[in-house]
């Protein structure tokens, strides 16, 4: 792999750019893999590279339906935190952190991490409490998180409206500073050049079909539109299409896939500072380095695979960011989109074994996979190099619908990711 | 500036009615009728706007919604103040009007003189994608250093700084046949769809004028007439038409599920003396039995080295200036085309006295009819020739022009000294509604084209948007679409093109500028680094150059971008992909699209029979879920906690009164009433005696609770159930799906009466000496009345639901009557009250008050993750009853684990210090981090009662741990305290203890 | 949005309804009898299928009842919407993509 610098860049400029090289290649897929990824997005291409970076497990197959980051790493808000409330999640949020941290320089990619601050607004004396309990916490996980009273809220973030004269008046938030955007497809590509720079075949346009299994019951490959793939492991990464893998696979998920929706406005130039989230009305918002304020709505309310979601969902999300930023209400909606997200029960995903010997699967991140992507593909790395799940990942077992052992982020604060 | 560049006559301006706009401080002068982009090109003046990335000047392409190049900065109404002003206006959909104050955007020091320009000497390293591959040394340098100067350079225009002064409305319709588009096609469609005069029919155009093409036309025919008065007599048909509806100035930008159209109306911009108050916009939402999009086609820029020179417009375009707005866009044309259609352009511009030629990318052999016709009217064309490129900075001065050799060699060049160039690639069918409404597109090569194929919703296409060009054929086709059988004739158009990528040129193709995406920046050498870099599918090529994202969505600019990636990997063109189109058709206003839903419409106040009562007397309020209730009322100089204080000792002492009518309430009836009770809660209802109260706690499916409240009954079959305010809608949906889908057997049904009856909660020792006057029919004795209990009777006169019961542990009656006379009760009971010190108190004393006795509130000491036994309810839990919902779950192993968190009170050791709610509970602070946090704290208060602050807490296994130590985070670092029992206050005299 | 035929009252907005998830998933008779594993499968597992899905409404805002519909989740087409009670509805792959 040809690296990335300034000083090549210069002498690319000096000759008319006909230097580069591909940033990956386009393999035909091999007979057998020691291990196969099944779906490329920005959580399949993190396992891959970490495979082959950390375990030094290289003879890997990404395998994904259309183009790699073409799901949901591609249609997120690019929203990157770690302030979770329980141990489990915070150490797994945190640990994805603590990768971010470095990607840049890791992948030699500018995936373009921005600590610019995630700022998240309590509206009731509700929210107020559960805030706090996060930053409390967070605190003594060694995660940054801290409490800011109205004032703080608006310095941090001048155009946001204070006035306790609005609907839902801001009571004060929770900051951490740590917390930011970065670039969805650079994660990607950035992951994916890693991974095929190391040995990772990535292999597009290839839908797997089937799983193929040894007499005992374990997993010898996959069926795919691209001929049969033999593996020792799988590992299935396929977001709002887990389901749909599985069931060809033979088994039922305790998942959901239904429509998230968001939209960016036209570019402006720089108007707001950080992330803000509001999860009392739904809705958050950053600015991209393009100028798009990109504002995440939610969920559609049925199961759907179609990339559409109503209208009224954009619209409600509107709302709320009109009511805390009136200012914008001329600001016109450029594009909206609806990506596909695989929810569970307790809104926490599922990394770890199946029924399957062999068969692993990292799925179920519903609306908040993008922030843990380096953080998710690395314990997933770890699971499907060991046969075992690393620590972080343990509790995230398939095994926990069974006992009850639930980590409801969602049902303990009522904050959406 | 005047106006050299407009024609004495003809147009459809009207020249009676002159006006004028302020241009970057500059008076510009035009004619009702005008854009500003028409204004501009009367006045000479091309150069209207900086680009995106390398702020090279640029001029005006279209003169349509699709402009991506001259976006302006408008202030609608400087005159009546600030909040009129946003970026990014297309100028050539900004109709003019007097008193516009239009700027030109994203320069510095000025339109003129820009010093950002500098980043089109540094293009050879802004290339695509060029970012991904530096800015990571030092690591702390993107965010501090090179972000902010991307992003400063990045943007368009200004955000608005200050809120809207505008307002926004909306209306919802619906139609039997939905018309897209008011050109030809769907003209002739609108009028066939409502020949039958029972189906309602709405014809949208985004113009301001409907017509589409036909505007532009000054030759054509229709039935025998000019075109434009066949326009005007197809809309007087319409318009004497009932079941019709013309919308112009409307854009569908949305297509949803089954039908469902969302368009947005230009109501009041284009009006210099609107009124005040008079909606901006106006968002129609349309549930459309069928739609006939009939939304034509854009013309395809040329692809050559610096084809975005100011001066350089698509054909149609400059057709359009000429024609529809008598502004000629320069004196010296030349017609750069490989499509028949720009033959017409380059007739008319030779028509109204533009000295014109054409360069044709075509073989002569390969031309239609319109060669001649050009020829005939003395028009020099150079076939077979290709554009080199073009010459001059802020304006076009000429064009390079050779010819190609029968191998594709380049011939000798010619430069044609020229002021404005029309050019034009072909038509892109504007599938995007189609497209949006999940219909698949289907690839024509014969028309270069993605074409509309198989529907997924009631949807036809006609005309131009489905690559139907010829203007008698577009005319049959709306026709046919809107159910008609006959059309007028029409006259014959130019038709057919040959596709084009990249022009032909011999110049180092890695290092010249020819524009694909003009507002992006995107050239074609960017395109083709992207592919050599490995992305092939158009979706990455998109994703890595930008091409396509910027506001106008890559109307121009995306065939010719699919076309090329498709040629460098010599893949057939569907092989690479095509675009899915997403909503908004155009940017549309977020005002438009949340409409009225602003300040005190945003999420109307839910407020109780005696808010009135309470912002009168001094209430400082909180809101609740939906419901805005009062939660303390301070007198002069007090605070919330000196309020608090009080309020909580006078219940105590004398007696409060308490507003308690936002608790759900749902009356559930019916022979098998109790039974239902009975699955839906923890505990046994079957044996509570008509007139008894009890505590009611629900559980999810899963075991953890859900809401509780106290349920009286009234009637062998008759439940009057409490819910918390938050739970209410809920709480009901939950019984309704258990009644409705697992129980049908029941008969049973609910009803929900939140809104039906206030409550006046009176509690306190002297609660029955303020009720007793007022009270008919009902015995208020102890004996007669015990605690939780339930009577009918009267109260004030008025009929009552009297409730004997506590949420203080004090006596206390909650008064039940018909929400009209709440008002007036609460009046009187509180006049009453006034002998025995009776004190108004509101949610946070209500809070304190349950606390200091230990009573739980649901989404306070739970959370979604407790179940009974966690609150030490279990003793509410039957374990009699076989079946309740939730039971199964409360068996699950983590359900009953050791080591679950449960509820506990914690009194700090400096009893004056109050724990914060949401603190977390280590019993080691010293510990490392991460540390192990055993609970936190739920509830937390200062209690006057008790002399001293309380809390509760969650506890993992709290219940065995009472006089442990442990330590609480405060904002500074820790504190102590005792694990206690969460009850803090032992009532004195009558207590409500049962 | 979607236009959904309540068998009550007709077509309606989708604003008016609240989905209920997944279809005849009857509640065991005798949960308590379950062993953990399948008393989690019929919390937690659903077939989510990308298809026809059979699943439950309530016109909360209408008529206060719930119903089943049969819906592409693919296309969000509904093929049939029935009352409480009914069977799924028997679907030829030809009505389904309508």
């Amino acid at each position: 792999m040809r690296r990335f610098s300034l000083k090549g860049l210069l002498q690319e400029a000096a000759s008319g750019h006909q230097g580069w090289e591909r940033q990956w290649r386009a393999p035909e897929p091999k007979k057998e893999y020691d291990v196969v990824i099944v779906g490329g997005g920005g959580h399949g291409l993190a396992t891959a590279y970490y495979l082959a970076s950390v375990h030094g497990v290289t003879n890997v197959a990404v395998i994904e339906k259309g183009w790699i980051g073409g799901g949901n790493t591609g249609r997120n808000t690019t929203i990157v935190r770690s302030n979770y409330l329980f141990d489990e999640s915070a150490g797994l949020y945190e640990h994805a952190m603590k990768l971010w941290e470095g990607l840049s320089q890791e992948l030699n990619y500018n995936v373009m991490f921005s600590q610019r601050g995630v700022l998240m607004l309590a509206h009731n004396h509700h929210d107020v409490i559960s805030f706090k309990r996060h930053v409390y916490a967070n605190r003594l996980n060694g995660i940054d998180n801290e409490w800011l009273s109205p004032e703080e809220c608006k310095a941090f973030c001048p155009p946001l409206t204070i006035s306790p004269d609005i609907r839902y008046p801001v009571l004060g938030g929770a900051l951490q500073r740590r917390g930011g955007t970065a670039r969805h497809d650079a994660v990607a590509w950035g992951y994916a050049r890693g991974a095929d720079a190391r040995g990772v075949d990535i292999i597009q346009n290839c839908e797997v079909l089937g799983l193929k299994r040894h007499p005992d019951g374990s997993v010898a490959g996959v069926e795919t539109t691209r001929g049969t793939i033999g593996a020792k492991r799988v590992g299935v990464v396929a977001a709002g299409h887990t389901g749909v893998v599985m069931s060809r696979f033979g088994l039922r998920m305790p998942v959901e896939s239904v429509p998230l929706q968001a939209l960016v406005s036209e570019p402006v130039k720089p108007v707001f500072p950080c992330v803000v989230m509001s999860n009392a009305v739904h809705a958050y918002i950053s600015q991209s380095d393009k100028g798009e304020l990109v504002i995440g709505a939610g969920t559609d309310q049925y199961v759907s695979y179609s990339q559409q979601g109503g209208i009224q969902i954009i619209n409600h999300t509107l709302d709320a960011i009109c009511e805390l930023f009136p200012q914008f209400t001329r600001m016109r909606m450029l594009r909206s989109w609806g990506g596909i997200v695989d929810v569970t029960p307790d809104r926490s995903p599922i990394i770890g074994k199946t029924p399957i010997e062999g068969l692993f699967v990292n799925c179920g991140w519903g609306t908040g996979g993008f922030k843990a992507t380096p953080g998710s593909g690395h314990v997933f790395a770890h699971t499907l190099a060991t046969g075992e799940p690393h620590k972080i990942n343990a509790p995230f077992s398939l095994d926990r619908f069974r006992t009850g052992r639930l980590i409801d982020e969602a049902a303990a604060a009522a904050v959406a990711h | 500036m005047s106006q050299p560049f407009r024609l004495a006559s003809g147009g459809r301006i009207d020249r009676t009615r002159p006006l004028s706009v302020t241009f970057n401080g500059k008076r510009l002068e035009g004619f009702a009728g005008d854009t500003i982009a028409s204004m501009l090109i009367a006045s000479g003046q091309h150069l209207a706007g900086r680009s995106f990335k390398y702020h090279r000047p640029r001029g005006i392409l279209s003169h349509g919604s699709d402009e991506p190049s001259a976006l302006l900065s408008v202030d609608w109404r400087a005159d009546r103040g600030p909040g009129r002003r946003d970026p990014n206006n297309r100028a050539s959909v900004v109709e003019a009007r007097d008193g516009l104050v239009v700027d030109t955007q994203n320069h510095w020091p000025s339109l003129e003189t820009d010093i950002g320009a500098v980043n089109d000497l540094l293009s050879p390293v802004f290339v695509a994608g060029f970012y991904y591959k530096t800015f990571m040394w030092p690591r702390k340098f993107w965010d501090k250093v090179y972000e902010p100067v991307i992003r400063r350079a990045a943007g368009l225009g200004e955000a608005p700084k200050v809120p809207d002064a505008d307002r926004y409305s909306n209306r919802h319709a619906h139609c039997d046949v939905l018309v897209v588009g008011a050109g030809p096609a769907g003209l002739a469609a609108a009028l066939a769809a409502s020949a039958d005069g029972t189906r309602r029919v709405i014809l949208a155009d985004e113009g301001c004028e409907p017509g589409g093409a036909l505007l532009n036309d000054v030759t054509s025919s229709v039935g025998g007439t000019p075109a434009m008065e066949w326009v005007a007599e197809s809309l007087a048909t319409l318009d004497a038409r009932e079941n019709v509806v013309v919308l112009p100035r409307t854009t569908v930008f949305g297509y949803y599920n089954h039908n469902h159209v969302c368009m947005v109306e230009r109501v009041s911009d284009h009006i210099a003396d609107a009124p005040e108050g008079m909606a901006r916009e106006r968002l129609w939402q349309v549930r459309a039995g069928e739609v006939v999009l009939a939304t034509g086609s854009h013309e395809r820029p040329l692809v050559f080295e610096n084809n975005d020179r100011p001066g350089i417009m698509l054909a149609e375009s400059v057709r359009s200036f000429v024609n529809r707005w008598a502004a000629l866009p320069g004196n010296d044309l030349v017609v750069a085309t490989s499509s028949a259609s720009a033959y017409r352009t380059a007739l008319d511009a030779k028509a109204a006295g533009m000295k014109v030629s054409i360069v044709d990318i075509r073989l002569e052999t390969d031309c239609g009819p319109e060669f001649a016709a050009a020829r005939e009217a003395g028009i020099e064309v150079r076939t077979g020739h290709t554009v080199i490129r073009a010459l001059g900075k802020k304006r076009v001065s000429g064009l390079v022009v050779a010819k190609i050799g029968s191998g594709g060699g380049i011939g000798e060049k010619t430069t044609l000294t020229c002021d404005c160039v029309a050019m034009s690639g072909g038509w892109t069918p504007s599938v995007h509604l189609f497209s949006q409404s999940r219909g698949k597109l289907a690839f024509d090569p014969e028309l270069d084209a993605f074409l509309p194929g198989t529907s997924v919703q009631a949807e036809r296409s006609a005309g131009a948007c489905r690559g139907v060009y010829d203007l008698a054929a577009v005319v049959a086709d709306g026709a046919k679409a809107g159910g008609g059988s006959a059309a007028p004739e029409a006259t014959a158009s130019f038709t057919g093109f040959q596709p084009v990528r990249v022009l032909p040129t011999d110049a180092d193709a890695s290092r010249v500028k020819a524009f694909v995406d003009f507002q992006n920046d995107v050239t074609a050498k960017d395109i083709k680094l992207a592919v050599r870099e490995g992305f092939e599918s158009i979706e990455h090529v998109k994703r890595y150059t930008t091409t396509g994202m910027a506001t106008d969505q890559g109307k121009t600019s995306n065939m010719n971008a699919l076309g090329l990636v498709a040629g460098i990997l010599d893949r057939p063109l569907p092989a690479v992909g095509t675009t899915t189109f997403r909503p908004p058709y155009t940017p549309v206003t977020f005002g438009a699209l949340i409409g009225p839903a602003r300040d005190e419409l945003f999420d109307p106040v839910r407020k109780t029979p005696i808010d009135g009562w309470a912002a009168k007397n001094g209430a400082v309020f909180e809101p609740v879920a939906l419901w805005r209730r009062a939660r303390y009322f301070p007198k002069a100089g007090e605070d919330m906690a000196a309020a608090v204080a009080r309020e909580t000792r006078a219940v105590r002492t004398n007696v409060g009164i308490f507003d308690a009518s936002t608790l759900g309430k749902i009356e559930v009836v019916g022979p098998d009433a109790a039974e239902f009770m009975n699955r839906i809660y923890t505990n046994a209802w079957l044996k509570l005696k008509t007139g008894g109260c009890r505590y009611g706690l629900m559980l999810r499916e899963d075991g953890f609770v859900y809401d509780d409240g106290v349920v009286a009954r009234l009637a062998e079959d008759r439940f009057h159930v409490t819910t918390t305010t938050g739970g209410a809608p809920r709480v009901l949906r939950h019984m309704e799906d258990y009644l409705q889908t697992e129980w049908p057997d029941l008969d049973v049904f609910l009803t929900s009466i939140t809104e039906q009856w206030a409550v006046i909660a009176l509690q306190g020792p002297k609660a029955r000496q303020v009720l007793e006057p007022f009270v008919s029919e009902i015995d208020l004795s102890e004996a007669a009345f015990p605690h939780m209990t339930v009577k009918t009777g009267y109260v004030c006169g008025v009929p009552c639901r009297l409730f004997r019961v506590s949420f203080t542990g004090e006596l206390g009656f909650e008064v039940n009557v018909p929400a009209d006379y709440g008002e007036a009760v609460w009046k009187t009971l509180y006049e009453e009250g006034q002998k025995h010190g009776i004190t108004p108190y509101g949610t946070e004393a209500m809070h304190v008050l349950r606390a200091e006795v230990g009573y739980i509130v649901v989404g306070q000491e739970t959370d979604g993750t407790v179940t009974p036994d966690d609150l030490g309810l279990s003793g509410l839990v039957s374990k009699v009853k076989p079946d309740f919902v939730g039971k199964r779950s409360l068996a699950r192993p983590d359900m009953v684990a050791a080591d679950r968190r449960q509820l506990v009170g914690l009194l700090t050791r400096n009893p004056g210090e109050v724990l914060d709610e949401g603190a977390q509970v280590v019993d080691d602070p010293s510990q490392p981090i991460p540390m192990k946090m055993v609970g936190h704290v739920t509830s937390s208060y200062a209690s006057s009662n008790c002399g001293r602050s309380i809390a509760m807490a969650m506890i993992d296994g709290g219940r065995e741990r009472i006089g442990e130590t442990v330590f609480v985070t405060t904002p500074a670092g820790f504190t102590e305290a005792t694990i206690s029992n969460a009850v803090f206050y032992e009532v004195k005299g009558e207590t409500a203890d049962a | 949005m979607l236009l959904i035929d309540c068998p009550y009252c007709g077509k309606r907005p989708e604003v008016e309804f609240h989905c209920g998830g997944e279809a005849h998933i009857a509640r065991p008779e005798s949960p308590i009898e379950m062993a953990d594993a399948d008393w989690g499968s019929f919390l937690y597992y659903r077939t989510n299928p990308k298809g026809l899905h059979a699943e439950r409404w309530l016109h909360g805002h209408g008529c206060g009842r719930w119903f089943n519909a049969l819906r592409d989740t693919v296309s969000d087409a509904f093929v049939a919407t029935y009352e409480m009670g009914k069977p799924r509805p028997e679907v030829s792959p030809a009505t389904a993509k309508a």
